[in-house]
């Protein structure tokens, strides 16, 4: 398999993590879900860093942010499929 | 492949296993770490602890400070111990606690001889503990009689994708062969503190899980805070490396322990196990130093430590082995990594191919070789105080 530019940890996940540097806004990235070993392609509408977070889907104020299969925060500004995430865009809802 | 690993390790006089041979030299208060450092100056072999507290403390912390400084001397990392304090009553109380293991110590007090004497005496006696100690010789033990712990630091999204999913395998494969673990960091297991519970062996110690993660919400957090603690949990670092939220850092912090252990105990802030081999919770800070000194006073001789950014951290007496799976993390310090899994993001390694490459890494540590931590001289020995000296 070709190195992915973007692991995502669980199906249900609507976020995924970039696992590469100097990823450019337009690449098509390969994603792979690293619970069944499924991959898809989706194009980073965003230059992103490693480490960072992209929308897999259109997200809006409100919905949750599901990662590990698991709520990780809500969205505070909406964010486009392929966009980044992150504290501009994403809170906890804890404390 | 594990079950019935071996180790070349010390055999202590209490019959637990310690992987290194210190001659400590540990001061009682902070007063006392003068005279401490100057004898680990003089005595080549020997190693000061100077730490920041010791005085005027009371109660359940005063405790604390106990159980951490006899829980040092009496770490089988340890093979004699020089205690010296400013007066003889509390350094004599360390001094028996520690003696309780068989270990050669013994105990000097300033007050009444002035510094000069007294690190004369204790370098005289630990001159004498360094020829007692230093030929001893390496015994064959079995891995699983290593007490390992685990902490997380300078995290990032690659630590719950990779270095923590490697310990978590690790513990998967020896706590079952009667390893004994210990994770802790109960500030940083809020948003998954509902599956941490899961893993509680029974209902009973899921109920004090609970019970000791509340405390730390209602005591601590909603006692003190003055924002959403979103500067510091998460960190500037973990922000930097994309982690965004509490519950994002605590999903990927709890995939230390596994897929399969529960954990059996939930031990207060340097409590030394006593349920036999297992996974125990640790009620501690989820600063590195803090966790590690608390963790090594409980009688863990090694330590695991997940970076995804770049933690430092060592501690003076228990090795701390450190992985990372972030590819940049490698190429910018690696001078800090033992073990490079940033082969699980590019899908290159397999978890299970990375728990067994970090067994491999426990066993020649425990053989002896030197960390990144310990090669690069990192000591970091910190006290967890739990409120303010009378």
């Amino acid at each position: 398999m070709s190195i992915p530019h973007l692991l995502v940890h669980d199906p249900k996940d609507n976020v995924g993590v970039v696992v590469v540097e100097g990823l450019e806004a337009g690449t098509e990235m390969l994603c792979v879900v690293t619970l069944d070993d499924s991959d898809f392609q989706l194009v980073a509408r965003q230059t992103v860093p490693i480490g960072h977070k992209i929308a897999l889907r259109d997200l809006k104020i409100g919905d949750t942010v599901i990662k590990y299969g698991h709520d990780i925060g809500r969205v505070v500004a909406d964010v486009r499929q392929g966009e980044h995430v992150h504290v501009h865009n994403l809170k906890t809802k804890r404390w | 492949m594990t079950k019935g690993r071996k180790i070349w390790a010390y055999r202590r006089e209490n019959g637990r296993v310690g992987i290194r041979n210190h001659v400590a030299i540990l001061p009682v208060d902070d007063i006392s770490n003068a005279a401490c450092v100057s004898v680990a100056g003089n005595i080549r072999g020997t190693i000061a602890l100077p730490h920041a507290y010791g005085r005027l403390q009371f109660g359940e912390d005063l405790d604390l400070h106990f159980r951490t400084m006899i829980g040092t001397g009496a770490n089988p990392n340890v093979a004699a111990c020089i205690v010296i304090g400013i007066e003889p009553d509390w350094t004599q109380r360390i001094v028996d606690g520690i003696a309780a293991t068989g270990k050669p110590v013994a105990g000097f007090w300033i007050e009444g001889h002035g510094d000069i004497a007294t690190i004369a005496a204790a370098s005289r006696k630990a001159k004498e503990f360094v020829h007692l100690t230093s030929g001893q010789v390496r015994v064959e033990c079995d891995l699983e009689e290593l007490w390992i712990a685990a902490k997380c630091g300078e995290s990032d999204t690659t630590t719950g994708l990779a270095s923590c999913p490697t310990v978590g395998n690790m513990y998967d494969k020896l706590i079952p062969t009667g390893l004994h673990g210990c994770f802790g960091e109960t500030s940083e297991l809020t948003g998954a503190e509902h599956l941490a519970a899961a893993r509680a062996a029974t209902p009973d110690v899921r109920d004090k899980f609970m019970k000791t993660w509340q405390a730390y919400q209602d005591e601590v957090i909603e006692a003190h805070k003055t924002s959403d603690l979103s500067d510091s949990q998460p960190t500037r670092g973990n922000i930097a490396g994309g982690l965004t939220t509490i519950e994002e850092k605590a999903l990927g912090n709890l995939e230390k322990i596994g897929r399969m252990v529960h954990f059996i105990d939930v031990l207060g802030p340097a409590e030394t196990p006593a349920r036999g081999p297992g996974l125990y919770f640790m009620d501690t800070s989820s600063a590195a130093a803090e966790c590690c000194t608390l963790q090594a006073a409980a009688g863990y001789v090694l330590h695991i430590f997940p970076t995804g950014q770049g933690n430092v951290i060592g501690h003076p007496i228990m090795p701390v082995i450190k992985l990372t799976g972030n590819p940049r993390t490698v190429r910018l310090m690696s001078e800090h990594v033992d073990l490079d899994v940033s082969g699980i993001v590019r899908r290159e390694l397999t978890i299970d191919q990375a728990g067994d490459a970090l067994i491999d890494m426990i066993v020649q540590t425990a053989n002896g070789r030197a960390t990144a931590a310990e090669a690069l001289g990192h000591q970091e020995f910190v006290m967890t105080k739990l409120y303010r000296s009378a």
